[in-house]
């Protein structure tokens, strides 16, 4: 089964064509990495998928429901949607167990108790626990963006979209980002990463797609698509990531 | 010969810092030469009578602080707390997606900024002449508290929006991404994030409007009603003498110099954090 499906799918901002016809889908439990150079439009996929930007014509179904259609209630369908933005973006005004607890309670209406015991296990999760009464800036970035995936996890939802959540961290902070992704991987989570992380995206994927200019280039597991790529596109790609300086 | 002549007559011949240090000299000569003149013209006594006058500045007691202060305190808070309400709300239009809200409030802040309290005092007072009957609750305080307000509410929707505009997209994506609807968004996230943004000016407006809260006697104030500028000026036409005016006066500063030096270190320590 699907939890994502997209269907011939195209963006424009202005007359800028980003997505020229995107099909594709991510099956549940599955782990999908987009890969791509800069511009190629994986990160306006990925918000097209919970429609932070929304779509200039084509579908997007997310368990079944289709979130482009006119009538459906946007709120409730990002619900089913964690996203994990590669600037953080934890409420800045919050401490960090108010942040993991304040969707449960306005949006899922989860009584207090229970959010604070739900963001308490997801802090746990990511190794966090004790922060809970910090501030966002008196963590370091790859403290804040491990707070953000316990945020997105605590409201249950059955996929999780990650644009590049690596980049914006110093290389030593990483190693701890991606450590929980894996763990959310192993655990079973349906996730959809636009990355620039070869060796997550080898290790961790169960597919790679390779984007460029608007269009998938190639779709398949990762032993192919980083491996033995078949275009040449990927492959100068790949080769600009893998050897940079060459 | 030549080397005997003063500093003054061979100003070419003078080095830089010398012309600096004689421009100065003749700058501390002026103010020295104005001093002496003034305190030998002045007659010392009569200034103390009219200005200093211990017996005068005695008679507005305790009714300067229980009364004209309190009272000026009052229009103040009142007119801040409906500015800041109606300014918020104004902010919020200014930036709606529906184009009509824009358009009202840009012209409402256009026409409130431009326009001096006085006048829209003199308009509130006349309000009852286009609606017979029609009076305006808590009378002169209702008034005052609405004129303040509605021209405060100009500046501060400015402040509001700038303050909305300058917290980062991301963080209304956050909040969208985990299904909050717009408006939710805006009050628990975006907001009290804006409003710790503008508390800085909205501090530089709580000066002005105290400043300002001193045209309420245009309204027609009783006893009880009187703020601190009315105050001051009746009680110095009393006692015919001017120092109640100069009591008054540092009794606003009493309050203005603190709260704009507090306004000036939220600002620094706010420039300081970003």
């Amino acid at each position: 089964m699907s939890t994502v499906e997209i269907r011939n799918l195209h963006k424009s901002f202005g007359k800028l064509e980003v997505l020229k016809g995107i099909d594709f889908s991510v099956e549940t439990g599955q782990v999908v990495c987009v890969i791509g150079p800069s511009g190629s439009g994986k990160s306006t996929l990925l918000r097209c998928v919970n429609l932070l930007e929304q779509p200039t014509s084509g579908q997007v179904f997310v368990d079944g429901i289709e979130l482009t259609h006119p009538d459906v209630d946007i709120d409730a369908a990002r619900r089913r949607l964690g996203m994990v933005f590669q600037q953080f973006n934890l409420f800045a005004h919050l401490t960090v167990l108010r942040n993991v607890t304040i969707a449960q309670e306005r949006v899922l209406k989860r009584p207090r108790a229970e959010a604070v015991r739900i963001a308490r296990e997801n802090l746990e999760k990511v190794g966090l626990s004790e922060k809970a009464e910090s501030y966002p800036a008196q963590l370091s970035g790859g403290q804040q963006q491990r707070v953000a995936i316990a945020r997105a996890l605590a409201m249950n939802p059955s996929l999780m979209l990650f644009d590049e959540p690596t980049s914006a961290l110093d290389p030593e902070l990483v190693g701890d980002v991606l450590q929980v992704m894996r763990r959310l991987a192993e655990d079973g989570m349906t996730m959809l990463v636009v990355t620039h992380e070869m060796g997550f995206a080898r290790e961790v994927a169960d597919r790679v797609v390779f984007m460029d200019q608007g269009v998938i280039v190639e779709d398949g597991p990762p032993a192919q698509v980083i491996a033995a790529p078949q275009h040449n596109r990927t492959r100068e790609f790949l080769h600009r990531v893998l050897h940079p300086g060459d | 010969m030549a080397d005997q002549q003063t500093p003054a007559s061979s100003g070419r011949r003078l080095t830089l810092r010398q012309r600096q240090r004689a421009s100065r000299g003749m700058q501390y000569a002026v103010l020295i030469a104005v001093a002496v003149l003034l305190a030998a013209l002045a007659d010392w006594s009569a200034i103390q009578q009219s200005f200093l006058n211990l017996d005068v500045a005695k008679e507005g007691l305790p009714e300067l602080f229980t009364v004209a202060l309190r009272n000026t305190v009052i229009y103040t808070v009142s007119g801040f707390v409906l500015g800041f309400a109606f300014g918020l709300v104004l902010a919020l239009m200014r930036l709606s997606r529906v184009a009509p809200y824009r358009w009202l409030s840009a012209i409402y802040i256009e026409i409130f900024r431009g326009l001096p309290i006085l006048v829209v005092f003199l308009m509130i007072i006349s309000v009852p002449l286009a609606f017979p009957g029609f009076e305006l609750p808590g009378g002169v305080y209702g008034q005052a508290a609405l004129g303040l307000g509605m021209v405060s509410a100009a500046y501060m929707a400015e402040n509001f929006r700038a303050g909305i505009q300058a917290v980062p997209k991301g963080q209304m994506e956050a909040a969208r991404s985990l299904g909050m609807p717009h408006g939710r968004a805006m009050v628990s996230i975006v907001i009290p994030q804006a409003i710790r943004i503008v508390v800085p000016p909205l501090t530089n407006q709580l000066v002005a409007l105290l400043k300002d809260s001193s045209l309420v006697l245009i309204l027609g104030v009783t006893a009880t009603q009187v703020e601190l500028a009315k105050f001051g000026n009746d009680q110095s036409s009393t006692f015919a003498n001017p120092t109640p005016l100069l009591v008054t006066g540092l009794t606003y500063l009493l309050i203005t110099i603190p709260l704009g030096y507090a306004a000036r270190r939220m600002e620094a320590r706010q420039g300081a954090s970003r």
